[in-house]
């Protein structure tokens, strides 16, 4: 059992271990880790600082909930909750009821994104590549991203052909892997 | 990488959560068939968190963590895996029908009910995801929670006992908590309700105040009615209760109609 207040350097993984036994310390520890990535995500979206914080509080007590939803063997935790954060940030953008389980999101990076050192390399690295990128191209991914607009709601806001706004969302994304991968 | 190139755009479409329903459907159903199109989903997700990863830098506020760790303490779990609390056999008070106990007793232990329900802001109109999440919480929600359930189930059978010979009655229970507006009533043997009327509970202040509307309501098949926890003023001290039968239409702040069952006191 960990004590109330883990060292810096508790795994991602034993944190999960302790939290699945009911430690509300280890809790606090990831909260703690990874609270600014979920809130600046729901903030991103969400433009308004009272419901990225409800964001902020549902991603953490699903966890809390449900620690098993979360692979540690599979994914990265920093990138899990920064999607979970992003989905549910976009259902209450929407007003619709949560899509999906928490448990049915597997995330997987080929990233170190533990330490917050590897986080900040890494998102220098992507923050170029979406610098780099096309205009058109950028603004269709982030459309999707941020905003949670549909292809076709895209498609209708920038007059772009529907086949063109898919192509586009799928090629960004690539693209921001093959800059990671080289 | 094999991806399907026919279901590729579609996958980071479905990953955004931007497909409509159709094509969300018969995506989910190659995906179940299809590994490496699952694989590639998974990593199309990790794309997107890096996208989301770039917005990272605001703190929130000391607040948040404060409301979290509330709300986790209001909410402890047992381990994984732990053996859930032992599941009571129901009630040796209910193996023969509950009514057999009176009414006090099943009310109390209703009145413990609602109270730990309202001490969980969270839960407090869900039993039974309450009863899943707070397992440890014991048994005594554990037992509480059947006994709500039970006196609320409309399917539940529901006997009235009355001397030999009697017909019965209608009549009615209201049980309140003054200190914290907690007002549960039940009645049996109402009439069948004439067309274009309804009944309406009344709370009568002991300040000699007018009657306070405590809820309108309508008998099952049966004549039983329950009405929980309505929406009354704080703290107010009462002195009696009471059915009217009301029209349906107009205002239920006053009564109009006639009364059908008045309180007898303690």
């Amino acid at each position: 059992m960990l004590s109330a207040e883990p060292n810096a350097m508790t795994s991602d993984m034993a944190l999960v271990t302790a939290i699945r036994s009911g430690d509300q310390g280890a809790m606090k520890a990831l909260y703690d880790r990874y609270s600014s990535i979920v809130y600046s995500v729901a903030l991103r979206v969400l433009q308004e600082t009272a419901a990225a914080e409800d964001v902020l509080q549902d991603v953490f007590m699903q966890f809390w909930r449900n620690p098993g939803a979360f692979d540690a063997s599979r994914g990265n935790m920093a990138a899990w909750l920064a999607v979970i954060a992003r989905n549910r940030a976009i259902d209450a953008l929407r007003r619709r009821r949560p899509e999906d389980d928490i448990e049915d999101v597997a995330v997987s990076v080929e990233h170190d994104l533990v330490s917050e050192a590897d986080r900040s390399r890494t998102m220098d690295r992507v923050r170029g590549a979406l610098q780099a990128m096309p205009a058109p191209q950028r603004s269709v991914l982030e459309m999707a991203y941020f905003e949670g607009l549909s292809h076709s709601e895209i498609a209708g806001k920038t007059g772009e052909p529907l086949g063109t706004v898919k192509t586009r969302i799928r090629a960004g994304l690539l693209l921001l892997r093959k800059v990671l991968a080289a | 990488m094999n991806v399907h190139e026919q279901f590729a755009e579609d996958l980071a479409l479905y990953a955004l959560g931007a497909l409509d329903d159709a094509e969300r459907q018969k995506l989910e159903e190659h995906l179940e068939a299809c590994a490496s199109c699952r694989r590639e989903l998974e990593l199309l997700r990790g794309d997107l968190s890096l996208l989301a990863l770039t917005t990272a830098g605001a703190k929130p506020p000391a607040r948040a963590r404060q409301r979290l760790m509330s709300a986790i303490a209001a909410e402890p779990r047992l381990p994984v895996g732990a053996p859930a609390p032992e599941r009571r056999q129901r009630a040796w008070w209910t193996a023969s029908g509950w009514p057999a106990l009176g009414w006090a007793m099943a009310v109390a232990l209703v009145l413990v009910g609602i109270g730990l329900l309202r001490q969980n802001s969270t839960l407090h109109q869900n039993l039974a995801s309450l009863r899943a999440q707070f397992a440890d919480q014991g048994s005594q929600l554990e037992q509480a929670s059947q006994t709500v359930a039970t006196l609320l189930d409309p399917e539940a059978m529901k006997i009235e006992l009355v001397a030999v010979g009697n017909k019965p009655q209608p009549r009615g229970k209201a049980i309140y908590q003054r200190r914290n507006g907690n007002l549960i009533f039940f009645a049996s043997n109402l009439p069948p309700l004439p067309a274009e009327k309804i009944y309406e509970l009344w709370l009568f202040p002991a300040n000699g105040g007018a009657p306070i509307a405590a809820g309108l309501f309508k008998p099952d098949a049966r004549g039983s009615a329950t009405v929980v926890n309505p929406p009354l003023p704080e703290a107010v001290e009462a002195k009696n209760f009471a059915v009217t039968l009301e029209p349906e239409s107009g205002s239920h702040e006053s009564p109009r109609g006639t009364p059908v069952i008045v309180g007898v006191g303690e």
